[in-house]
């Protein structure tokens, strides 16, 4: 059973969809004994990174996501709060991921929106994916590059795309969104 | 690099596509869902569904619609038509749309833009705009581009901007339907002056007028009903050609 963990973060609609196309039972859950009985969670996330962490810790899913030893996909703001921090409400975030989120410099259109290509992926995602492939971001803050960072992609410049550590894996780009190299990409997550 | 975006839109009425094309593989062009999937396999890099009937009892059908394109759709896509509230937008986005377009309820009450954008964020808040240059000026058309609204159409995005729209979808009722390509003056103005991605339309008639509105405006991306419909211009041709034209295209 794939847990997506449910907070006020954006609809997880997608992402159930998405998971339900692929094949795999999938459960909408802020219940703590159902995410950590999972065998894997996905935490999504569209919206505002201090209201989100606010929620997070008000219900005590904070100290759980850092708990899990499970794999566990961020997907979107899912990435940047496992990061340390973020500009954005300059919120305290996960930890999870050694690195920070920034806000583009408005020398370009922000939000960066559409489709971009992923640079140098490497890793257990990216099985079967080429680097000229294109996937879909929607977002106007961006996590800096770190040594985890498994795909890198450049806009305004060049940030972190995905970034595993351990057991925690995770997108900017919305893997459930980006056609089929999308669906591979969550397929080799779903299939780990 | 981020590339620019195709866009098919669709007509929806009663839940149904209407001036559907017949490709030989589709069973029934008037289903939107078949229609949709087919324009993902061609490459399109997102979908508009616009809801022409907007009347309260069909409101239904939309939303059961939006859910099911939502479970067979792997790309983002945006519903408009007769979004008047934040109950309106909010029943389309939790039934599995991305974006929420809207048009004269902006108009009548801008603060709709802000509260959507609060609640669902900025990226999910599309602001429509009808334009029609006359009088030496591009004015600010509501309620189908019936009405007149006393706003030049500058003024009308920057406050959209202000306001939280994330996207601008730009109408020229000039060009709509004239197949003589799109606005490229108002759309290059727009897109120099605002921060957010500018969405051309209206106007598209051949795979020039989209290299045109890629090269001389910053759009970052181009819409299209009626020549994707009906088989005018399929969006894997188009963006083969836009490729080689040095477009930076999916």
């Amino acid at each position: 059973m794939i847990a997506i963990i449910k907070y006020n973060a954006g609809n997880t609609k997608s992402v159930e969809n998405a998971v339900k196309r692929l094949g795999f039972d999938c459960i909408i859950t802020d219940d703590p004994s159902e995410i950590k009985r999972a065998n894997k969670v996905i935490f999504p996330g569209v919206g505002e990174a201090s209201t989100a962490m606010a929620y997070l810790k008000q219900h005590q899913l904070d100290k759980l996501i850092v708990s899990l030893k499970q794999p566990v996909l961020g997907i979107c703001l899912g990435l940047q709060l496992m990061c340390k921090s973020s500009e954005e409400g300059n919120t305290k975030c996960l930890g999870i991921f050694d690195t920070v989120v920034k806000k583009f410099p408005p020398i370009d259109i922000v939000p960066h929106m559409g489709w971009n290509n992923l640079l140098e992926t490497s890793g257990a995602m990216f099985k079967g994916i080429s680097q000229t492939n294109d996937v879909y971001f929607v977002h106007s803050y961006y996590a800096e590059l770190v040594k985890d960072t498994v795909a890198t992609c450049n806009y305004i410049l060049p940030f972190s795309a995905a970034i595993q550590k351990d057991n925690f894996y995770a997108t900017q780009f919305h893997t459930e969104k980006s056609a089929q190299i999308g669906e591979i990409i969550l397929n080799n997550f779903l299939s780990l | 690099m981020l590339k620019k975006r195709i866009i098919p839109c669709l007509d929806i009425q009663n839940g149904r596509t209407v001036k559907g094309i017949n490709f030989l593989d589709i069973r029934d062009a008037g289903d939107p869902i078949e229609l949709a999937k087919r324009y993902v396999e061609e490459g399109a890099d997102e979908l508009v569904f616009l809801d022409i009937t907007a009347t309260n009892e069909k409101r239904k059908t939309l939303v059961d619609l939006v859910e099911k394109i939502s479970r067979e759709i792997n790309i983002p896509f945006t519903v408009g038509g007769g979004i008047n509230s934040m109950e309106d937008a909010s029943a389309i986005i939790k039934a599995g749309a991305d974006k929420v377009s809207i048009n004269s309820a902006a108009i009548k009450r801008p603060q709709l833009i802000t509260e959507i954008a609060k609640q669902f964020g900025s990226q999910a808040v599309v602001l429509a705009i009808d334009t029609k240059f006359e009088n030496n000026e591009w004015h600010v058309y509501s309620n189908g581009g019936k009405i007149p609204v006393g706003l030049k159409t500058i003024d009308w995005a920057l406050e959209g901007e202000k306001l939280g729209a994330g996207e601008i979808l730009l109408t020229s009722m000039n060009n709509d339907g004239t197949k003589n390509g799109f606005a490229l003056d108002i759309t290059n103005k727009i897109s120099q002056q605002l921060q957010i991605p500018i969405i051309a339309s209206g106007g598209a008639g051949t795979k020039l007028h989209f290299k045109e509105v890629f090269e001389q405006t910053k759009a970052s991306g181009a819409l299209a009903a009626s020549i994707f419909h009906f088989g005018e211009i399929s969006i894997q041709i188009l963006k083969t050609y836009l490729k080689t034209e040095n477009i930076l295209i999916r």
